[in-house]
């Protein structure tokens, strides 16, 4: 059994590693879906003691959410502003898989340390849910796209949500509805966002919207 | 002492069967491709014709063109020797032996590298420096994959962390990431498709082949005998990675033979069905080896 969980919190690493090394934004997206469900999955691989309907509720909720609804909108947000498909980052992507490596370090080096784990928490899921938050943040700063930040903000959630699975069971029911609530209110404003941010524009560069003047000369 | 003639034994089978796992992915390739494809025994019939032939040397050349065939082909079969791709103890095995052993595919390198530049051809300083720009990737993987292996084994030796019946099961995820990590090596290495493509013959794209192309006769022979050895030694790090032990000789023995049919098929399908990275994306599948290897390392650390 410890083998299944440790397997699938490395798959859950390796979506990280993925987004981080891969250029196309449709595969950006189908990391952070893949991640989605993996996380959608995770309560029930690693059969943490609750009651069963609140187990099937929070996977159900997360893979709707995680994995399917917001991937979605996000490729119906990249479609409709007619985005180009590389990601333009300022850092490079061999660059951000190293900084991937030494976050993936940090976070095993912390994760292990703290001192959350009830016993009931497998070795590994605090390191994969500080990694997965640590390369949404990473993301969120290193990618020019407003889609791909986005996405990076998915996937900081993710692993937010990961670090409340090793608290599971100190944690309320309504809490994680609320992160979930807040998830997806932030993806869908982002969406919206980005189609206004595209039409008034021409593009969703970020880094180019600092350089608007508000007088004009 | 029964040991030593079996590492003898697996030696000098892979010494000898070494041209046959080219030959073996470019039969998968050609059945993919709907051809018949050369026949199995090409390579021993090639390595026959160029053995019985003179080489030809440039006036330009120096002793370093004439060296880098022979070093190339010496450092990979000492390397041979120290691998135990079908189990037990290898001819040559000390504590640290993993380090040479990537040590000795730099020395091979770095002689191909040299006698390339040595030339005077301009597209021949254009795939050395290529194969230096990738090979600097290519060994940090390798070295951090067989780090964990160390780790997890306990062993510092190659005998110890390879040929071992202890690494097979309960090993898990690490083991998998480890053996991903050599896989790509061993693709990247060996000049396979993801980034080097074996069959095209266009200078600019080149990168294993445009560095031999003045070798002649007896030299070229010593090249392509010297790459099949190559192929085998870093295939069968990835067979005797996954590959089960039994603990009886010749079992083992044949579990290794088919692991390394199995790898030169995989190849085969492999090159068939991908289409070769653009040149500047080839570092990005190496750093993704790295980081693979490290996840690998970090696993190991973790247990």
């Amino acid at each position: 059994m410890t083998t299944w969980v440790e397997g699938f919190l490395v798959i859950l690493m390796l979506t990280n590693l993925w987004l981080l090394g891969s250029s196309r934004l449709l595969s950006c997206i189908a990391a952070v879906s893949v991640q989605g469900v993996l996380l959608g999955l995770l309560p029930l691989v690693i059969g943490i003691d609750v009651p069963v309907w609140r187990l099937i509720l929070q996977a159900g909720i997360s893979i709707g959410f995680k994995g399917i609804a917001l991937p979605l909108l996000l490729l119906r947000a990249a479609r409709s502003v007619d985005v180009r498909r590389e990601v333009e980052p300022i850092v490079g992507y061999s660059a951000s898989l190293l900084i991937g490596v030494a976050a993936l370090t940090a976070s095993l080096f912390i994760g292990l340390r703290l001192p959350i784990h009830g016993g009931a928490a497998p070795l590994l899921l605090v390191p994969a849910a500080l990694f997965t938050a640590l390369t949404g943040l990473f993301i969120i700063v290193s990618r020019r796209s407003a889609i791909v930040q986005a996405l990076g903000y998915l996937a900081m959630e993710s692993g937010i949500a990961a670090f409340g699975l090793a608290l599971a069971e100190q944690e309320p029911l309504l809490i994680e509805m609320g992160t979930f609530l807040d998830a997806f209110v932030a993806i869908f404003v982002m969406g919206i966002t980005i189609y206004h941010i595209s039409r008034e524009f021409d593009h969703i560069d970020s880094d180019r919207l600092s350089s608007l003047k508000d007088s004009p000369q | 002492m029964n040991d030593r003639w079996f590492a003898a034994l697996q030696f000098f089978i892979a010494l000898l069967l070494a041209p046959l796992l080219p030959a073996v992915v470019n039969r998968t390739k050609a059945v993919f491709a709907g051809r018949r494809g050369p026949p199995l025994m090409q390579g021993y019939e090639d390595l026959a014709k160029l053995l019985s032939k003179a080489a030809v040397y440039s006036r330009t050349t120096t002793w370093i063109f004439r060296a880098g065939p022979t070093v190339g082909l010496a450092s990979v079969v000492v390397a041979l020797a120290m691998l135990p791709w079908a189990g037990g103890i290898a001819l040559l095995s000390f504590t640290g032996d993993m380090v040479l052993f990537a040590t000795l595919f730099g020395l091979a390198r770095f002689l191909t590298i040299l006698a390339a530049l040595d030339t005077g051809s301009s597209f021949e300083g254009m795939g050395a420096s290529r194969e230096a720009w990738f090979s600097a990737l290519t060994e940090p993987a390798l070295l951090l994959a067989f780090a964990a292996l160390a780790r997890l084994s306990g062993s510092l030796s190659l005998s110890g962390i390879l040929g071992g019946p202890g690494v097979g099961g309960g090993a898990g995820a690490a083991l998998l990431l480890a053996a991903g990590a050599s896989l790509v090596v061993f693709l990247a290495e060996n000049a396979r498709i993801p980034v080097d493509d074996p069959e095209t013959h266009l200078e600019l794209t080149m990168i294993h082949e445009v560095m031999v192309l003045d070798h002649s006769g007896v030299d070229l022979a010593y090249i392509q005998y010297g790459s099949a050895v190559k192929l085998w030694a870093l295939g069968g790090v990835v067979v005797s990675m996954l590959a089960p032990r039994t603990g009886f000789p010749l079992v083992d023995l044949g579990i290794g033979l088919g692991g390394m049919a199995c790898v030169g098929i995989a190849t085969g399908v492999l090159e068939s069905v991908t289409a070769r990275l653009r040149l500047s994306r080839v570092p990005q599948l190496l750093v993704a080896a790295i980081a693979m290897a490290a996840l690998a390392m970090a696993l190991a650390l973790v247990r």
